[in-house]
């Protein structure tokens, strides 16, 4: 009678085929390659956007740090691109042939030893994981362990961004510095700068990012996912009902870092380079601005609300670049004031039930849970 | 008298237990004992420390001294999650459950299975889970409400679901703040009852004002004054003990 899906019920199946749809056939079917490798540059967000709903959303954790992770995971992936973009034969002008350019300018002859591993692309893939997910749950012990929760967490997020931005800047013949890393070539030999290689780097990416969805799509159906939305209401319930309310704001933490990290690494090599503009505290709170506008309950809505706020970013900032800025926050505290469930929230409350009376299908009541409102968190395992 | 090095056949031991919160104590020198499958009840004027005594117990207020013992664990060297594991159930004063989840998923999250991350990640509902959620929905009279949000159902309702939460725990010890306070007449009946039917093969701690109800379920009473115990007994010794009669009783 209680049914609970493992990892989506009918009506998310939906969602995610509309999604897939969208992603696989319609966008690269109506854009350029110059337009669709820009929706693969957005969609490195909605990984962040990804993890937000996970550890926003769900387990009511805001961190406005996500940069960080989206940055830890662009350099790794950065610096095995760098690496191979400077073979000896690339950089025999220098005066160390061999390192990446910057360093030759800052005057380090050697390779710093934490840049070596970076020759190798499975040690690679393994830190864009292991990296962030390992500075979140040093972050998240600190923080959570102590039971430091809400604003102050979040301004910790912020202060870390900051840091890591003013590190990455100051050390820049280890980093690239301001500039960051640029002129990346090839991956295995295989040239990432082409048209070609762009669209299938953008096939690459929307296969990556369904992984990601069903990660999440399993952790929200998962006992675990029905905890984070305990905690978020009665932290102190959950604890006296015998869980380490710790561990589990840590393992949401965590899963929003790697999701924010393979964003970062899909950044690299889909734009090409890594900077440090997409770490600090600015890039983070678009960050939770796309989620905020998709739905932060939402796992769909984060993606679809990443691609739009981007869309609009880059029509208007084409035209009035001025007024972007007003116009993101402007439409931060609508959303926030108006549809604090975002356009998730919209379509759930209003376009839901007139399709709905439109269209009577097979199961009547509550109605089906179609499209991307994940409604059922609010109500609950859907009653079959 | 009891000291503590002799083996104890209590329950729960609690011994000179003090907390101070900037230099007041809430909580002075406090030691009391509880059987097995005794129903302590704690009586008090407002003030008096009896919900922080519960606090103390399960690890949500820390003890500046003093010793509380379930069995042979110290509590107040363990973490909250520590001391439910070990058996301690704690329900607060106000209804304490999760209003964005079904009545279902309420009592699930409370079975006691699946208790770390990765046991969540993999914990399935399966039949066993399902009967006991039922089972307990029955008890607590919300059998037909299993789908429903929690945030739908009545103040008394809630009050149920939680004590259906703990009840789901089997914990050995059940610590309930208040379990009738905002009721309807029939909602106290019927808790009564509930109560009733619950405490069997459990000792119970329980916090109430409502003299007719505390007659009606207490095998002890502990009367609290200001962090101290005033009396100890019997209702009927409690009832008739002059001091109660004159903080407590008589207003």
């Amino acid at each position: 009678m209680i049914d609970n899906p493992r990892f989506a019920n009918r009506s998310e199946l939906i969602g995610i085929l509309v999604l897939a749809v969208l992603l696989v056939v319609i966008l690269p079917l109506c854009l350029d390659v110059f337009r669709l490798n820009l929706v693969a540059k957005y969609l490195t967000y909605a990984f962040v956007a990804l993890g937000l709903v996970i550890c926003w959303g769900y387990g009511g954790i805001l961190s406005l740090g996500q940069g960080v992770f989206f940055g830890l995971g662009g350099y790794c992936m950065a610096m095995f691109l760098k690496l191979e973009a400077s073979s000896p034969e690339n950089t025999k002008i220098q005066s160390t042939p061999g390192i990446p350019d910057f360093m030759d300018w800052n005057q380090i002859t050697q390779l710093p030893f934490f840049w070596k591993p970076f020759h190798s692309l499975s040690f690679t893939i393994a830190a864009v994981i292991l990296v962030p997910a390992f500075f979140a749950f040093i972050i998240g012990a600190a923080m959570f362990k102590r039971r430091v929760g809400g604003t102050y967490f979040a301004i910790i997020t912020q202060a870390v961004a900051a840091i890591l931005t003013i590190l990455i800047v100051g050390q820049q013949g280890y980093t690239g510095g301001i500039n960051g890393m640029t002129d990346l070539r090839t991956l295995k030999g295989w040239d990432i700068r082409p048209d070609h290689a762009k669209v299938v780097l953008y096939f690459f990416e929307v296969a990556c990012l369904f992984g990601c969805i069903f990660i999440a799509q399993f952790i929200r159906h998962s006992k675990l996912g029905r905890i984070l939305v305990a905690m978020r209401e009665k932290e102190d319930r959950v604890r006296f009902s015998g869980y380490s309310v710790a561990n589990f704001k840590i393992f949401a933490f965590c899963i929003a870092a790697i999701f924010a990290a393979i964003g970062g690494a899909m950044f690299a090599l889909n734009v090409g380079f890594m900077s440090p503009s997409f770490v600090g505290i600015v890039p983070s709170i678009e960050m939770v601005i796309y989620t905020a506008v998709g739905g932060r309950l939402s796992i769909l809505g984060a993606i679809y609300g990443t691609l739009l706020v981007n869309f609009a970013k880059t029509s208007l900032s084409e035209s009035f670049p001025e007024l972007w800025l007003f116009g993101l926050g402007g439409l931060f505290i609508a959303v926030v004031l108006a549809f604090p469930n975002g356009l998730a929230g919209i379509w759930g409350d209003y376009i839901q039930p007139q399709l709905n009376r439109l269209m009577p299908s097979g199961k009547s009541g509550s109605g089906p849970k179609a499209g991307w409102h994940d409604s059922s968190v609010a109500d609950g395992a859907p009653a079959e | 008298m009891l000291i503590g090095h002799q083996p104890k056949p209590f329950l729960l031991s609690v011994e000179a237990l003090t907390v101070s919160f900037d230099g007041f104590k809430a909580v002075n020198d406090l030691s009391f004992y509880v059987d097995e499958n005794e129903i302590r009840v704690i009586i008090g004027p407002n003030g008096a420390g009896k919900t922080t005594v519960l606090d103390l117990i399960c690890g949500k207020t820390k003890a500046t001294s003093g010793s509380i013992h379930f069995r042979d664990k110290d509590l107040t060297k363990m973490k909250e999650n520590q001391i439910v594991q070990a058996g301690v159930g704690r329900k607060f004063q106000t209804p304490s459950i999760y209003d964005d989840l079904t009545v279902f998923e309420n009592l699930e999250i409370s079975y006691p299975r699946g208790r770390t991350v990765f046991g969540a990640l993999t914990f399935t509902r399966d039949a066993v889970v399902r009967d006991r959620v039922e089972e307990v929905a029955e008890i607590i009279f919300l059998k037909d409400r299993l789908n429903m949000s929690a945030e739908l159902l009545s103040h008394g309702q809630k009050q149920w679901l939680e004590i259906g939460m703990l009840l789901i725990q089997d914990p050995e010890l059940l610590m309930l703040d208040e379990p009738v306070a905002g009721m309807s007449v029939s909602e106290r009946v019927k808790t009564a009852e509930l109560l009733n039917r619950i405490i069997e093969d459990r000792s119970v701690l329980v916090i109430e004002h409502d003299m007719k109800f505390v007659e009606d379920i207490a095998h002890k009473v502990t009367v609290l004054h200001q962090g101290q115990i005033l009396s100890e007994g019997s209702m009927e010794h409690v009832k008739n003990d002059p001091k109660v009669i004159e903080v407590y009783l008589g207003h």
